[in-house]
């Protein structure tokens, strides 16, 4: 094999790849192809409707029912307040935290059935695959929660123009920062059996704590403390907020549900940035984990 | 053993390769050296060391010890710059299923920055030359074992790599469709100037390589041109019937100054270049000829008489501990 014939070929490019933009470029192929597996496969999209939906119209309808049979007077549920419009902002959350979770699953996923050999052998920074992940797992999961947010009027749930366009920035940070748990837990998992474990283990005492389903005031403290390092309660209560405000309730009655530490209701600012805070550091894990493999 | 010319810059290039895994060294000292547009075949049972070498050299693991050059590049000192110039087709299928053949390919070309103005092009002409121009708007999940193989050979050279590594591109798939992988193979090399890499258990197959290396617990036992390692048996086997066996076997001892041997009707003799002998022994022979077959030795005689085993029935047991302890070792996240 003589030189000439080795140029014989097409013309070669010979400059090597700069690493820092294929990066970026690994990052949004990485998010689009997420978005176009998640349109691709529309019965997940409604397969993972259907347990919120279930949560929310039979056990918002059933307690509701209960809570007025009750007189009325249980905790914070005074009359004018429907527990369907109160569970409403968790199912939501609800929807968004499973999503984040599956989305992070899928990088086992993706593990398992070789793809992401395809991406961990490219000349780019493995950073790319925590970030694009992240991302990509975000945006499913706000997508999600946004199915959820246009199913409203049929719950009954009062919603304004401003309040949509606040719950949709609050859905998106939720999302970001249950997308980074999901990633940054997949990133050093080699098995769905150790998923079912974290499944199990984490995801649902997370959204039991998180305010979903009860309000998170006048807990035991042991309790308390648990609610208050759970991310998704953080998503939970703003959301709750702009829910509850838009359907009449007075700022009085809604600080008296909020989450507050040592005493002061938390502003919902503070609570984006918790939430953006959260987020960040948990893709750096993944970041880190994602590098570090062989 | 074929030495490199020295002209020529070998694109890839191994010295004393060392790779342990705990107490198991699956990789004990290779040297090797790969030129521009050669067919490398590498050659051994499973457990021999052939994928932990490669993917040494594709910067997927870090050698313990020795050093290895591709493209000229020192692969643990700058794996991003040799991972830009090489095309890798792995033993287990890398696709994304429910993505198309053609997304498969944007997204690969996407990662190694085959520029805007190329990429369109560039993909109609690699699924042209593997044949899946009519299925490139398919999921890839309803492709067959060989059209998915295919498919990563197009994905493997979308991005005008230097060399292109395959760890056992046809395994598990069919003759006829092994067949099929090899031409369009053959075809890569003469259109590209392209230097393939690969590694196969298939006797038969590293006969379409320039050069082998035959590697058995971890070392290189052999290297050379398919002849040249099937010269170290002792040659081709010439088999002539003929009535005469015994005037016949007078000739061949006289003229040739052999020792053949008579067995029934024909005289069997062993010579090192059978090709170029038939034709002598034709002009010299006096007597009757019915029929004369040359008989060549196989890949599997090399190995046979370097390691005194076969191949196919190599003892499992030791490999299978070996590939356990290292899943297990991927799975307590073996780190770079």
């Amino acid at each position: 094999m003589t030189v000439e014939s080795v140029h014989a070929g097409p013309v070669r490019r010979q400059q090597a790849v700069d690493i820092r933009t294929a990066t970026v470029r690994a990052v949004y192929m990485i998010w689009r192809r997420d978005l176009v597996r998640f349109w691709r496969d529309r019965t997940r999209v409604v397969g993972a409707l259907v347990q919120p939906l279930l949560f929310l119209v039979i056990l918002g309808t059933g307690l509701s029912s209960a809570l007025r049979g009750a007189g009325g007077a249980g905790g914070g549920f005074r009359a004018g307040l429907d527990y369907t419009t109160f569970i409403y902002p968790g199912i939501i959350g609800m929807a968004v935290l499973f999503s984040s979770i599956f989305s992070g699953m899928s990088i086992i996923w993706d593990r398992e059935f070789g793809f992401l050999k395809e991406v961990l052998v490219a000349p780019i920074d493995r950073s790319a695959v925590a970030v694009g992940k992240t991302l990509g797992g975000a945006t499913q999961a706000c997508l999600q929660g946004l199915v959820l947010l246009v199913l409203a009027p049929f719950v009954g749930v009062k919603l304004t123009p401003l309040a949509v366009l606040a719950l949709i920035g609050l859905i998106f940070c939720l999302s970001f920062a249950l997308a980074g748990v999901g990633v940054a837990i997949a990133a050093r998992m080699r098995s769905m059996m150790g998923f079912q474990f974290v499944l199990n283990f984490l995801v649902q005492p997370a959204f039991f704590l998180s305010g979903a389903l009860f309000p998170i005031v006048g807990l035991p403290a042991w309790m308390t403390a648990l609610t208050r390092v759970d991310p998704l309660s953080y998503g939970v209560d703003p959301i709750r907020r702009v829910v509850l405000g838009a359907s009449g309730v007075s700022p009085a009655e809604l600080d008296k549900l909020s989450m507050s530490l040592g005493g002061q209701v938390v502003p919902i600012g503070l609570e984006v940035a918790i939430l953006l805070a959260f987020g960040l550091a948990l893709m750096a894990v993944a970041v880190i984990n994602f590098r570090r493999q062989d | 053993m074929t030495q490199d010319p020295g002209q020529v810059a070998p694109v890839v290039e191994a010295r004393g390769l060392v790779k342990t895994y705990g107490k198991i060294e699956a990789v004990r000292g290779i040297d090797l050296s790969v030129r521009p547009g050669e067919v490398f075949g590498f050659l051994g049972p499973n457990g021999a060391g052939k994928s932990t070498t490669i993917s040494i050299l594709c910067t997927l693991v870090r050698p313990t010890g020795g050093q290895a050059l591709v493209a000229g590049i020192d692969v643990t000192r700058d794996p991003g710059a040799v991972r830009g110039r090489i095309g890798l087709v792995f033993q287990d299928p890398s696709l994304d299923d429910q993505l198309t053949a053609r997304e498969n390919l944007e997204f690969h070309a996407f990662l190694y920055d085959v520029p805007r103005s190329e990429r369109r092009a560039r993909i109609d002409g690699v699924l042209e030359m593997v044949e899946l121009t009519e299925r490139a708007r398919s999921q890839v999940r309803t492709f067959s074992g060989g059209m998915k193989r295919r498919l990563e050979i197009a994905r493997g050279i979308l991005h005008y790599p230097q060399v292109l590594f395959l760890d056992e591109p046809t395994l598990g798939l069919d003759p006829q469709t092994r067949n099929r992988i090899w031409a369009y193979l053959h075809e890569l090399r003469r259109r590209e100037g392209i230097t393939l890499f690969m590694t196969t258990h298939y006797m038969d197959e590293a006969e379409f390589c320039d050069r082998i290396a035959i590697i058995d617990h971890g070392q290189i036992i052999a290297l050379g041109t398919p002849d040249e390692l099937k010269a170290m048996v002792g040659g081709d086997v010439i088999t002539v019937a003929t009535r005469q066996v015994a005037a016949a076997a007078e000739e061949i001892r006289r003229g040739f100054e052999l020792e053949p041997a008579i067995d029934r009707d024909t005289v069997r003799v062993e010579v090192p270049d059978g090709a170029g002998f038939v034709p002598r022994l034709m002009r010299e022979l006096t007597v009757p000829v019915s029929a004369v077959t040359l008989s060549r030795p196989s890949l599997d005689d090399v190995f046979l008489k370097l390691t005194g085993k076969a191949i196919r029935d190599e003892g499992a047991g030791e490999m299978d501990q070996m590939r356990m302890m290292m899943s297990r070792w991927s799975r307590a996240g073996g780190r770079r």
